[in-house]
């Protein structure tokens, strides 16, 4: 059974989130990819205000691709996260507390997820079109020079996700690989 | 006969082929794709991975009917010419009109465009998805042969070329193959197709394996010795336990495809190439 959890994230919600489980996310999340963490990074070391507010807030890793008429988005599944490991754990100390992607994190990161009590999910790759189905709003609120790497502000609605590493160190992918390893 | 009068193909009618094939690639993808993920749907040992096996197929499915990009990284525009060398191409030349559909394709099609103009330093979008990569080979006949394979970035990364020593043999073949799968995990987006090039050299390794994943997804080499490898490799990774997207499972690869090349008596290239689950790729012939 999934658990419905809605953003930002409360520290009692991040609390209850063990690596395994299977979650529907309701709420506003960011996008952002490389290069507006890259942008994102270069503000805080300046001293700058960012151009959203990172307070419980989660990131989704996605570039979607254009909207077709009518729609709020086109397909839009998550991007390889490990290409944000460099910038994740200071957006961690700025209050960020949940990202969403695919594939393996950093040892750095997944340190920092349990040093700030910081969660990591991860949605289907390469199931688009049906994530898409999900996200209910989309407006661009930074970087629009960016095209598919601008930050968006979506508001998404039963986002189907795993989590895989929680705020006791737990990763999914390992506790999988080990289960079901034949060799 | 060689004094045949040469075909003509008019380069706009290449762009027009092009830009179908770009939308249709995207959103169409090859039936043997989905039964193959079906069968493994089956088979699947993971209660969570036969989940994710269904919910891919719940994507696919919708990507067609709806004509959306199954996955929103649309890719580069990889493109395979087979250009016989009796055809005669007229009103513009060929790579101006590949480029043309691409960006016609792209734009008209909703997808995304993922090329910036220089890789190192600015990494500007080139807001068109242009320019392709395109691969000529001429070859006998008259005709035009187009085959366009977009390829995501998140399994493109995943990717490697290992220079061997022939006393590595099969052996090494093997393990080097099968750690670059374990050492992807979950980031290409598994079940994934492998593509491997065995022989050639330096830079045709990875084409060989490039070209492998536009085979027919569960397609055999038609050398047995090679065919046998293909299977044996294909076995020994899904005992790797990776699963669907890395969750755990018995179904971490959906095909092994081997091609292979004459290559140096000094050498043993080997280069792996994979694809996600999407895989997508589509041809035209004018």
């Amino acid at each position: 059974m999934a658990k419905r959890i809605t953003t930002p994230l409360s520290d009692e919600t991040i609390a209850g989130l063990k690596a395994g489980d299977q979650v529907l996310l309701t709420g506003v999340v960011y996008t952002a990819r490389d290069a507006a963490h890259k942008r994102l990074i270069a503000l805080i070391k300046e001293g700058k205000e960012l151009p959203i507010d990172l307070q419980g807030q989660v990131i989704y890793y996605v570039g979607p691709a254009p909207a077709k008429p009518g729609d709020p988005i086109g397909s839009a599944g998550p991007t390889t996260s490990m290409r944000m490991d460099p910038y994740a754990p200071t957006l961690m100390e700025h209050g960020m507390k949940g990202m969403i992607g695919k594939g393996m994190r950093s040892k750095e990161v997944r340190d920092a997820m349990v040093r700030h009590r910081a969660v990591y999910f991860a949605a289907v790759g390469g199931a688009a079109a049906l994530v898409a189905k999900r996200i209910k709003s989309a407006e661009v609120v930074a970087y629009e020079d960016l095209g598919p790497e601008a930050i968006r502000k979506l508001y998404v609605e039963d986002l189907p996700l795993f989590v895989i590493d929680d705020i006791h160190g737990d990763d999914l992918y390992e506790q999988g690989v080990a289960k079901y390893r034949k060799a | 006969m060689g004094c045949a009068k040469p075909r003509v193909i008019q380069a706009g009618d290449i762009a027009d082929a092009m830009e179908k094939l770009c939308i249709s690639a995207c959103c169409n993808l090859p039936e043997e794709n989905l039964e193959r993920i079906e069968a493994y749907a089956a088979t699947e040992e993971s209660e969570v991975g036969r989940q994710v096996l269904e919910m891919i197929l719940e994507n696919h499915r919708l990507a067609a009917r709806e004509q959306r990009p199954a996955c929103q990284d649309t890719g580069l525009a990889v493109v395979f010419l087979e250009l016989g060398q009796d055809v005669r191409i007229e009103g513009g030349d060929l790579v101006a009109a590949i480029n043309e559909g691409v960006r016609r394709g792209y734009e008209k099609g909703y997808l995304r465009k993922s090329v910036v103009a220089e890789p190192l330093f600015e990494r500007k979008n080139t807001r068109d998805n242009t320019p392709a990569i395109i691969h000529t080979s001429i070859v006998a006949g008259d005709k035009l042969k187009i085959t366009l394979a977009p390829k995501g970035g998140g399994a493109e990364n995943m990717s490697g070329v290992a220079m061997m020593i022939p006393a590595a043999g099969v052996e090494g073949v093997r393990k080097f193959v099968i750690e670059q799968v374990r050492k992807a995990g979950p980031n290409p987006c598994p079940p994934v197709v492998v593509g491997v090039g065995i022989g050639g050299n330096f830079e045709v390794a990875p084409l060989l394996a490039k070209k492998a994943l536009v085979r027919p997804m569960g397609s055999r080499n038609p050398n047995p010795a090679y065919a046998a490898l293909e299977d044996e490799l294909l076995e020994a990774i899904n005992k790797l336990g990776i699963g669907p997207q890395g969750l755990g499972g018995s179904t971490t690869a959906l095909a092994v495809h081997v091609e292979y090349a004459p290559c140096h008596i000094a050498s043993l290239p080997v280069a792996v190439n994979l694809n996600c689950h999407v895989s997508p790729h589509q041809s035209i012939t004018l």
